[in-house]
């Protein structure tokens, strides 16, 4: 019954779409998680998804192995950056018992 | 590789379906969640979608490394950062509608350049000579396109990119101890073994002879 619905199989542009609209829930949570930095960490987390989602799209479609590559990198700085930013999350509740983003503004002077 | 054939196979297409449906459904609930711990719990849902995405596109190593790393690692770190701060979910919710017009307009925008740029360039390029005429990395015809994907990452990841391995695996281990530098302290009142200052202790040090006279008691100040 799909035989002629050509939106109803998977191409790259559905793929890119999908990344799209990760992204874009990915920068929507950044604005709208302001009163606590883990819902930032993990908005951040979403958008390095949706960078993934597109190079192993793109990777497969011109059948290209460096986006697999590249892919790998960024999971090792995206577990590095989310390692660092907790620990900086654990410092900062241990120093002033809170962890909403108005809090820290020490360094506005 | 027919991973984009037209008429792709049924399930192939439902799974995809499904698969990117979850994934942006818990996406949004990543975002939308009132407790941080349903926040966390939804990105695992993510990332499990996303590996079923990666398998689709035929990424088999990158989907394991997806559920391994950030399914067992990240995520489970997240968990754990949330569960040990006590934090007021009253308190954290506030502001949340001051900023949502706002942020979803932007959202919007973004939204939807994004995707006219992607339909819009895939309708004015064609894939075959793009891949031909700029992209000059490593085609898969080149590693073999009989061999398997692991086969085939671990070649180009060891064969060209291998300085930039090392200096993965070097971040790594300047995150792993800044971590641990940032989140160390020093109790007050610990009374640790110092084995080194033990086993340096000279032997004069750790036997006393003492002769004391009878009704004298001993001098003690070791």
């Amino acid at each position: 019954m799909f035989e002629n619905a050509h939106w109803f199989f998977p191409s790259l542009t559905h793929y890119l779409v999908v990344a799209a609209l990760l992204f874009t829930l990915g920068a929507f949570g950044l604005f709208v998680g302001r009163k606590n930095i883990i819902v930032l960490l993990m908005a951040i987390e979403l958008i390095l998804l949706a960078v993934n989602i597109n190079l192993v799209a793109f990777s497969a479609a011109l059948e290209d192995a460096v986006g697999q590559v590249l892919v790998m990198f960024i999971l090792t700085v995206a577990a590095a950056e989310a390692a660092i930013g907790l620990a900086i999350l654990v410092v900062f509740f241990r120093l002033r018992g809170s962890i909403e983003v108005q809090d820290v503004d020490s360094l506005k002077g | 590789m027919e991973l984009f054939a037209n008429p792709a196979p049924i399930l192939t297409a439902l799974a995809f379906w499904v698969l990117s449906g979850v994934l942006v459904g818990s996406a949004l609930a990543v975002v939308l969640a009132r407790a941080p711990v349903h926040s966390v719990l939804f990105l695992i849902l993510c990332f499990f979608n996303a590996a079923g995405l990666f398998l689709l596109l035929g990424a088999e190593f990158l989907a394991m490394i997806l559920v391994v790393v950030y399914v067992g690692a990240v995520a489970v770190l997240f968990l754990f950062v949330v569960m040990m701060l006590d934090m007021e979910l009253v308190a954290l919710r506030e502001g949340f509608l001051r900023h949502l017009p706002l942020g979803a307009l932007l959202a919007l925008v973004l939204l939807a350049e994004l995707i006219l740029t992607a339909i819009g360039w895939h309708a004015a390029q064609d894939l075959r000579f793009v891949s031909a005429t700029v992209a000059t990395a490593v085609p898969f015809a080149e590693v073999g396109a009989e061999v398997s994907n692991i086969k085939m990452l671990g070649a180009v990841l060891y064969d060209d990119y291998f300085l930039l391995f090392q200096a993965s695996g070097l971040v790594l281990l300047v995150a792993m101890i800044g971590a641990i530098v940032l989140t160390h302290r020093t109790r007050p009142g610990v009374r640790r073994q110092e084995i080194a200052e033990q086993v340096l202790r000279p032997a004069e040090a750790r036997i006393h002879a003492n002769n004391p006279p009878i009704g004298g008691g001993v001098d003690w100040d070791v």
